[in-house]
């Protein structure tokens, strides 16, 4: 770990200036992921700005009649949420399959979005990749890659966004709220995490200055017809090999509307809207949703240990719908 | 009666200390003015340091000194210097030694810092430039190089029995199958660490995470051409070692060489990463090729290991010694090859050899009992050896079969439907699956000393370890037992080099070793007891002989007339005030050597597994164990039920994943390489089958630590089979295996 | 990688409520709750089991609830009541928690042992586990390599029911 100051904010204007005020400094709220990195090298900001103290952890009903959480408002929190539990239960299933107790008791919302990737190369310092030190190299593409990207990936890059909750998130088309020196934006969720492209070290559309205040949940929260599914090499304590955010709305047995992301399999929650709107109108039967699983995975690509992903992704999305539709308990 | 000690579930004696945070491990002796080392591991598998540059870290205030191959003081280089009680034939790895590397992670350098994150700091500022060399890293390319080793660290394969081809050719029934069993980490909770304190003297005092302190005492004096009085090695609690900590760890050199130079105190702790960086168990083939009649009567067995092991030390385990104990077959060859590779030695984890071969082993009997359409138990017992067939000795004791039916009875195995996914419960296939093992008994030589002081307070001791196996429990137990005191009159003291010796705690030997030493010193004891207590005014033990009496409740008393008695401190009066000590050493009695003592398991397993997405759960897990007289059934079930959590490991998830193009285990922390967790764990039993054996030591007592895991992976997979009708034979069975 | 390394920034204190009572220390930013507690206050019964969140072996209770000790800082825990397994015996008793953990003989090596009473206590404190599959992942992030599963989910389902008949 490098040496760095340190300064506590009050208020969200006061850790603005002090974050642009010094060089290289960083946002520091639930610490899980950051200090993670900074222990190992793999990041190393030179001043830390501790913003737990801002007036940021309450959840509250918004405009458009859904809830706002606060960026501060544990995971824990939030997943436990009387009102998350009733309205978004499939946000508080995704935040639940996520970490552990103490983890979730420790990270907050907004850091949950900037989670980093957890290829095995980006925390090693001793091994090239494009996203810690931009131009050395993936050594992933052609190295270890089991729980890598298969969509949206480049010849610079294969990581996956590791988060549960932002599957959730992406499938609920939340918001973000952000204010930066310029002022208060709002970025739809799925403008937020970007794909790697050419720029690898850059996971999100927000800027240096900026801080995640609050993430809105629209009004609907298909509470009568959803899955959070988790698949992962242990029951529980790992990250995703694929995740499915599967959310219905249904009249009778023909869908209405259907939400699919996933995670695990690229470097940002993966939607694909035109995939999705294939269920509008029409029955949900299992051959509806093996077409869409189809759509969904089209253009996938495995690079050795990570191909079996594509398969598994096709068959998750398929039980998750199912689950989804029949709200039978996940076994 | 007797025994009142022995047999009881007693809660463990350090259970307090545990619970409270008392109990010390190695980092935890925060000596005054320490200071802290950080090691700097090696980028690259194989080649040369071509420069150093430790300007930066120097710089940084607080940062004391950086050791690299480059300032390492002379000292002593021949590899003998470096050996210890569990090296390998071969060329020890020596720290700081050379600019040569030759694994990824190879400790290069140690900073030494005021604090901790000082230390940590300066070795992120040392700048290494290499010149990298071509390395070999990938087993499966350098299977067909592998080579015999011109000495086995293991028990050497035996001579081929009978006419193993000719019987395989001619068998109505043939499989050949080839099993792999990856690398895998010990990964102890605890990290290894070492605290040296230097002592006014230039003395070394030494806090060692290590299964027995006697071998860093050893290594450091070789290393540094130091006499042993020079060095103590505490070590009373260790955080798990698996066998991790059957050898000195390359921690251990780094901070005795600190604290010599800089002549302060300094403590080393490896973070998790490098965890990954030393011994594990190696990455193996096996290929076997079994013939049998159409009834499943065995007729050639031909069982050949393909091992991973380092390019300077050849380790072996026995991997390929199993179908000798556990098979009747007159026709049997044997063999195990080593592949060399540019990674650390593997080393002994967990039944080393066991694990892996009777993997292998018993998933490939499953395979011909269903050629053969005999059922699994039954094609055991059709098979049931009587003896050990590798050294032509019968059992010291063997109650398998016991086992066997105990176990099915418990699991339901007589409703089992044979038929591969015949069990179905909404998307889950069910499967019932079983396999068996063994581990050896061995007893080794160990010293104990007891003293007894007037107070009537007893105190036993011996250099050994307690990794959470139970050790200071049990010879608490043993000790009480004999002398008839109670537990809290009683205090066993371990891991301290001033303490009579003791084998390295691992091998499941330690109950039979230390345990039969702690018996009979105490044994001594109590002879000298009864003396005395003849010796007390109008004694009532005065005519009686020592065979007719017991020792319990703190008296010495006549078998037939307890009235008639002596208080222990009533005797110890007659002792002038004065303790009575007494120190043995035991070996393992000469009738031993006509036998083959081993512990036996049996496990019956169910899994369910999504026929979709491949997910496995155990769900049930059955094992019925046979190690001769269980001295304290609570942590012996305790013991068990880690082998099966450790099973369920083998079998799903661990496995310590090579990149061949950076010759580097790259999955290296806790959250990439995956052990269970307790989501993984759902039904377990455990069943202790009575055996009776008074050849395998004193105490009729067999280790216990490793026969609860051998059996777990291969029951497990061969559910899996059951269940899905897809035979896996590469571990872990992980959900794309089954896609 | 930057060249020229920047210089040590300089302690600050930190005021510390831990098990009840008030600890100064002068700490650089850079020290870990952990750390704080294991190599500046002597409190070695938090473990250290990987320093990144992966085995729950440094969990301590802020404020009741449970967290990892390894990932914040002990500058970000002032003013917070902290509790280390040090601090749950009281006067000479134990917690039931850790009697319980002796009576099931729910550890072998005893490394993962304080974080994982922590966890049962915080777990109880959340009030969320309600099923067998509940606890057991709930109970998930402190990894116990010994294996003693079985026997640390006896020792919740007896805290459970005695939060319950509190």
């Amino acid at each position: 770990m490098r040496p760095f100051t340190f300064s506590k904010a009050r208020d969200v204007s006061s850790a603005i200036s002090d974050v642009t005020s010094h060089e290289k400094a960083k946002f520091i709220a639930g610490g899980t992921n950051l200090l993670d990195l900074m222990k190992i090298d793999v990041m190393t900001p030179r001043h830390l700005v501790d913003i737990t103290n801002i007036a940021l952890k309450t959840i509250e009903e918004n405009e458009e009649g859904g809830l706002r959480l606060g960026a501060l408002v544990s995971n824990a929190d939030t997943a436990y949420h009387e009102q998350v539990e009733k309205r978004y239960p499939l946000l508080s299933h995704a935040i639940l399959a996520g970490a552990t107790g103490q983890l979730r008791n420790m990270a907050t919302d907004g850091g949950n979005l900037l989670q980093r990737t957890r290829c095995y190369y980006f925390y090693d310092t001793d091994t090239p990749c494009n996203k810690r030190e931009p131009g050395s190299g993936c050594s992933a593409i052609k190295g270890y890659n089991r729980d890598l990207a298969i969509l949206g990936t480049s010849e610079y890059c294969i990581a996956t966004h590791p988060s549960d909750m932002c599957v959730a998130l992406a499938a609920l088309e939340a918001k973000v709220n952000v204010t930066g020196k310029d002022g208060d934006r709002v970025i739809p969720f799925a403008k937020f995490h970007r794909l790697p492209g050419d720029t690898p070290h850059i996971d999100t559309n927000l800027k240096e200055d900026e801080i995640i205040t609050s993430i809105d949940l629209p009004a609907k929260g298909f509470a009568e017809h959803y899955t959070y599914m988790k698949l992962r090499d242990r029951a529980s304590y790992a990250f995703a090999l694929v995740s499915v955010a599967a959310a219905l709305e249904m009249d009778g047995d023909t869908v209405k509307e259907a939400r699919l992301a996933l995670g695990g399999v690229a470097h940002k929650p993966w939607r694909k809207p035109e995939a999705e709107a294939m269920l509008q109108g029409k029955p949900a039967t299992r051959g509806q949703f093996q077409k869409v699983a189809e759509a969904y995975l089209e253009g996938a690509r495995g690079y050795g240990y990570n191909d079996f992903k594509i398969e598994l992704a096709k068959r998750a999305i398929v039980r998750s719908l199912e689950q989804a539709f029949k709200m039978e308990a996940s076994s | 009666m007797k025994n009142e000690q022995i047999g009881k579930a007693t809660s463990r004696v350090d259970g307090r200390a545990k619970v409270t945070g008392e109990a010390k491990y190695a980092a935890e002796f925060n000596v005054p003015d320490l200071t802290y080392g950080f090691v700097v591991s090696s980028a690259i598998a194989r080649g040369k340091i071509k420069s150093i540059d430790t300007s930066k870290a120097l710089a940084v205030n607080g940062v004391l000194q950086v050791f690299t191959h480059e300032n390492r003081p002379g000292y002593v280089w021949g590899d003998e210097k470096y050996q210890d009680k569990d090296s390998p034939p071969g060329s020890p790895f020596r720290p700081l030694y050379q600019s040569e590397i030759q694994f990824s992670m190879q400790p290069i350098a140690l900073v030494v810092a005021e604090t901790f994150e000082l230390a940590r700091y300066g070795a992120s500022l040392v700048e290494v430039a290499y010149k990298q060399d071509a390395f070999d890293t990938n087993f499966e390319a350098n299977i067909e190089k592998a080579y015999v080793p011109e000495k086995y660290k293991s028990t050497p394969p035996p001579d081929p029995r009978g006419k193993p081809e000719k019987a395989f050719a001619d068998a109505a029934l043939q499989i050949e199958t080839e099993y792999t069993h990856p690398s895998e980490h010990h990964n102890p909770m605890e990290m290894h660490a070492s605290v040296a304190v230097w002592e006014k003297d230039g003395k070394l005092t030494v806090y060692d995470k290590i299964q027995g302190v006697d071998n860093s005492q050893q290594y450091i004096a070789n290393a540094f051409g130091m006499d042993k009085e020079e060095v103590r090695v505490i070590s009373p609690f260790v955080g798990g070692a698996f066998g991790s900590g059957l050898r000195p760890q390359y921690q251990l050199f780094l901070a005795v060489l600190a604290a010599r130079e800089l002549k302060r105190s300094v403590k080393v702790m490896l973070t998790r990463q490098q965890m990954f960086s030393f011994g594990h168990r190696p990455k193996t083939t096996q290929r076997l090729a079994v013939g049998a009649a159409e009834d499943g009567k065995l007729e050639a067995i031909q069982h050949d290991a393909f091992a991973e092991t380092s390019k300077f030390e050849d380790y072996s385990e026995n991997v390929i010694t199993w179908p000798g104990v556990l098979y009747k077959c007159d026709n049997m060859k044997l063999s195990h090859k080593l592949v060399g590779l540019d990674v650390y030695t593997p080393l002994d984890m967990r039944a080393p050899g066991g694990t892996t071969g009777i993997f292998a082993l018993e998933c490939t009997m499953d395979e011909l009992a269903y050629k053969a359409g005999v059922d699994p138990v039954e094609f055991r017992l059709k098979n049931y050896s009587e003896k050990d067939q590798n050294q032509d000795k019968p059992f010291s004791s063997k109650e398998l079969k016991e086992c066997y039916r105990q176990g099915a009875e418990k699991f339901g195995w007589s409703k089992r439907n044979p038929e591969p996914r015949s069990m179905k419960e909404g998307h889950n296939l069910i499967g019932w699956g079983m396999a068996h093992g063994a581990w050896e008994a061995t007893q080794k030589e160990a010293s104990a000393k007891a003293v007894l002081s007037p107070d009537g307070k007893l105190t036993v001791s011996s250099a050994t370890a307690d990794i959470g196996t139970g050790t200071y429990t049990v010879m608490t137990q043993i000790a009480a037992d004999t002398l008839g005191l109670p537990l809290q009159d009683v205090t066993f003291l371990l891991g301290d080099t001033s303490l009579p010796k003791s084998p390295l705690e691992g091998g499941s030997w330690t109950v039979s070793s230390v345990g039969s030493a702690v018996k009979a010193a105490c044994d001594k004891v109590r002879e000298k007891l009864f003396k005395l207590a003849q010796q007390v005014e109008n004694s009532p033990l005065k005519d009686a002989k020592f065979e007719e009496v017991r020792f319990t409740d703190g008296k010495i008393s006549l078998q037939q007339d307890a009235s008639k008695a002596v208080t222990i401190t009533a005797a110890l009066k007659q002792n002038g005030g004065e303790s009575i000590e007494e120190q043995v050493d035991s070996k393992p009695a000469d009738k031993q050597d006509n036998y083959a003592p081993y512990t036996h398991a049996a496990t019956f397993v169910e899994v369910k597994v999504d026929e979709d997405l491949g997910t496995v759960k155990v769900t049930r897990i059955v094992s019925a164990i046979a190690g001769g007289r269980v001295i304290n059934p609570k942590t012996a079930r305790s013991q068990i039920l880690g082998g099966m959590v450790w099973g369920i490991g083998v079998a799903l998830e661990e496995e310590a994943v090579m990149d061949n193009n950076l010759g580097r285990f790259m999955n290296h922390d806790l959250d990439k390489y995956h052990v269970p967790v307790n989501a993984d764990v759902h039904d377990m039993e455990v069943i202790f089958v009575e055996e009776k054996d008074d050849i395998v030591n004193p105490l009729g007592a067999k280790g216990l630590g490793e026969i609860g895991i051998v059996s777990v992976a291969p029951a497990i997979v061969n559910a899996i089979f059951h269940a899905t009708g897809k035979r896996v034979r590469e571990l872990p069975v992980t959900l794309d295996k089954l896609l | 990688m930057e060249n020229n390394s920047p210089a040590l920034p300089p302690k600050q204190t930190v005021k510390l409520r831990i098990n009840g009572a008030e600890k100064q220390l002068e700490l650089a930013p850079w020290t870990s709750l952990l750390d704080a507690l294991r190599e500046h206050l002597n409190l070695t019964g938090t473990k250290k089991g990987c320093d990144h969140g992966q085995c729950g072996a440094c969990t301590v209770l802020v404020d009741g609830r449970r967290i990892n000790s390894c990932l914040t800082l002990a500058m970000m825990q002032e003013d917070k009541e902290i509790t280390t397994v040090e601090g749950l015996a009281k006067d000479g008793e134990l917690h039931p928690v850790q009697q319980a953990f002796i009576n099931h003989d729910a550890f072998q090596c005893g490394y993962c042992t304080p974080g994982q009473i922590c966890s049962v206590i915080g777990l109880v404190n959340e009030g969320k586990a309600k099923t067998l599959d509940d606890i057991r992942d709930l109970m998930s992030g402190n990894i116990c390599r010994c294996g003693a599963y079985v026997n640390i989910v006896k020792v919740v389902q007896e805290a459970l029911e005695r939060s319950e008949t509190r």
